[in-house]
């Protein structure tokens, strides 16, 4: 009872907060209610006893990402502006794709939650924690079931940025 | 060596016996909220106190001397002072995002001081990630230092925020690599089992160099990120009045300033954790004599001296310094704390795994 009571309470932050960001006309009041759902999905994690994840949330996300995203919002565009009334063409079609997506998203997950039940979620809930130690052995093992091409693969991607990143910003 | 968690569990047991779990654990996190609230409260006073003395011996000064014996009550004085001063609301602010500031500022340093071991069994929550859990949640308190700065609707308050977002990211990198080095000594993120580990000589002596040096850097980019002179440009007072809290006012510049003296505890607090063993007494392999002798020390007075130590260190660097320009203070970061950081990584990593630490 007193797990649904916390998870209910979580969701109704991140979906409040989640329409809030999307309807707010201030940028930065935005992007103050993504942080509020990134944070609140840090503590569904938490909840579901993944501390690893959790903490990976809002260091990188809550605490890197949106981070970034204020100070770009402060540097480039006038913060304080009021956004314009969207007309009624866009919003429609936005409404009719939104719902969209929700409606393909709603039949998967309700025609496969049963097996995903049975499958997964009790296996996941009843498993011992996840120490960092099994992670680090996950992320660095050549392994099956381990991940040292992937890492390796993505760290490529983040050293290509990095140096574009430099490109465009460096002084000519 | 006592263990404070005999008392704990006692409380634990007593209240599961008469109550169901779910009040029992309903009990035990308000009161623990509750505890926790006080000494952060309590604590801030006294930093403020020794803040205010140490900084007057530095300057030929006496310091706070009228209110109490040796002006002890002071803090107290100006904690109500402080509690019934007026609101000032702003014109032209984003109220919303001007109210949420200050709490998300020190919300973000409640829940890193929530994670130290502050003896032994008095620890509130241990993750397995103890670390990474500490260094992620006060990443968020520069969230609430840029919204401070945007919606104060001041020009000051906006360098102000703009300075200590830059000055808190590229110092957390150091403040972050440094801590890892002595992971890859410990071989864990968990505070406890990193303090237990130091039973047979803090990690600064079991690493030697490496360890110093991290240690070293730890100081140096912990103090840079507690916004506190020499590295106080968000706040300087000479050129941006206060900086990002310019406009606050009563309880809510408050905050702030329970927030920056309590940042300063917290890194102290971490950095004798992980360096020098925490509560653990000190302990010198062999002399069995004076490693007894040393366990009579309650642990609880061991972490804080530890901690009040380096924050005496933290202290007599900000008044001893001149305060850093802002290309100054990033070069410090990013062309020598960080390589050098990078290179004390791979020379830990090389001394771990040639066996060559104690």
């Amino acid at each position: 009872m007193v797990q649904n009571i916390i998870f209910y309470a979580i969701a109704a932050v991140m979906v409040i907060c989640a329409i809030l960001s999307v309807t707010s006309k201030r940028i930065l009041r935005s992007a103050t209610y993504l942080l509020f759902v990134l944070i609140a999905t840090g503590a569904l994690y938490l909840q579901l006893g993944y501390e690893f994840l959790a903490g990976v949330q809002i260091s990188v996300y809550a605490g890197g990402i949106l981070v970034l995203y204020v100070f770009s919002i402060l540097l480039t565009s006038n913060a304080g502006d009021k956004e314009k009334p969207k007309n009624w063409k866009r919003i429609l079609s936005a409404a009719a794709v939104a719902t969209a997506g929700f409606a393909l998203c709603g039949y998967i997950i309700f025609n496969n939650v049963a097996t995903f039940k049975d499958k997964y979620l009790t296996s996941a809930l009843t498993a011992e924690e996840i120490n960092m130690n099994k992670i680090g052995m996950a992320l660095m093992g050549t392994d099956k079931y381990q991940y040292l091409l992937p890492f390796e693969v993505i760290s490529i991607l983040l050293l290509a940025c990095i140096i574009g990143g430099i490109l465009i910003a460096r002084k000519r | 060596m006592f263990d404070f968690s005999i008392v704990t569990t006692w409380i634990d047991t007593f209240l599961k016996t008469y109550l169901p779990e779910f009040w029992v654990y309903a009990i035990e996190f308000v009161v623990v909220g509750l505890l926790v609230l006080t000494v952060y409260a309590v604590l801030a006073l006294v930093l403020i106190y020794v803040e205010r003395k140490i900084c007057a011996f530095f300057q030929c000064r006496l310091g706070p001397n009228r209110v109490g014996l040796f002006g002890v009550l002071q803090p107290i004085a100006d904690m109500f002072k402080i509690l019934l001063k007026e609101i000032i609301p702003i014109n032209h602010v984003d109220k919303f995002l001007f109210y949420l500031a200050p709490f998300l500022v020190i919300v973000a340093s409640f829940l890193s001081f929530g994670a130290l071991p502050f003896g032994k069994g008095l620890h509130i929550i241990d993750f397995n990630i103890g670390i990474f859990y500490i260094l992620a949640v006060s990443s968020l308190g520069i969230l609430g230092i840029l919204l401070a700065g945007w919606s104060s609707n001041n020009k000051f308050s906006m360098i102000g925020a703009m300075r200590s977002g830059a000055q808190l990211i590229s110092y957390e990198l150091s403040a972050g690599l440094s801590l890892l080095t002595i992971v890859v000594l410990s071989g864990s993120l968990q505070l406890s089992t990193i303090v237990e580990s130091q039973a047979d000589g803090w990690f600064i002596f079991k690493g030697h160099i490496p360890a110093a040096i991290a240690f070293l850097i730890y100081l140096i980019a912990g103090h840079a990120e507690t916004n506190r002179g020499p590295f106080d440009l968000p706040e300087a007072e000479s050129e941006l009045t206060a900086g990002y809290h310019t406009e606050y006012s009563g309880i809510q510049f408050g905050f702030f300033y329970l927030s920056e003296y309590l940042n300063m505890f917290i890194i102290a607090g971490i950095a004798a954790t992980v360096f020098l063993g925490g509560w653990m007494p000190l302990h010198i392999p062999g002399l069995d004599g004076f490693n007894q002798i040393m366990d009579y020390i309650p642990s609880i007075f061991w972490f804080f001296g530890k901690t009040f130590f380096l924050v005496f260190l933290s202290l007599w660097v900000r008044w001893t310094f001149p305060r850093l320009r802002i290309d100054q203070l990033l070069n410090l970061e990013w062309k020598y704390l960080l390589p050098l950081n990078m290179v004390n990584l791979l020379l830990m990593v090389a001394i771990v795994l040639l066996g060559l630490h104690f």
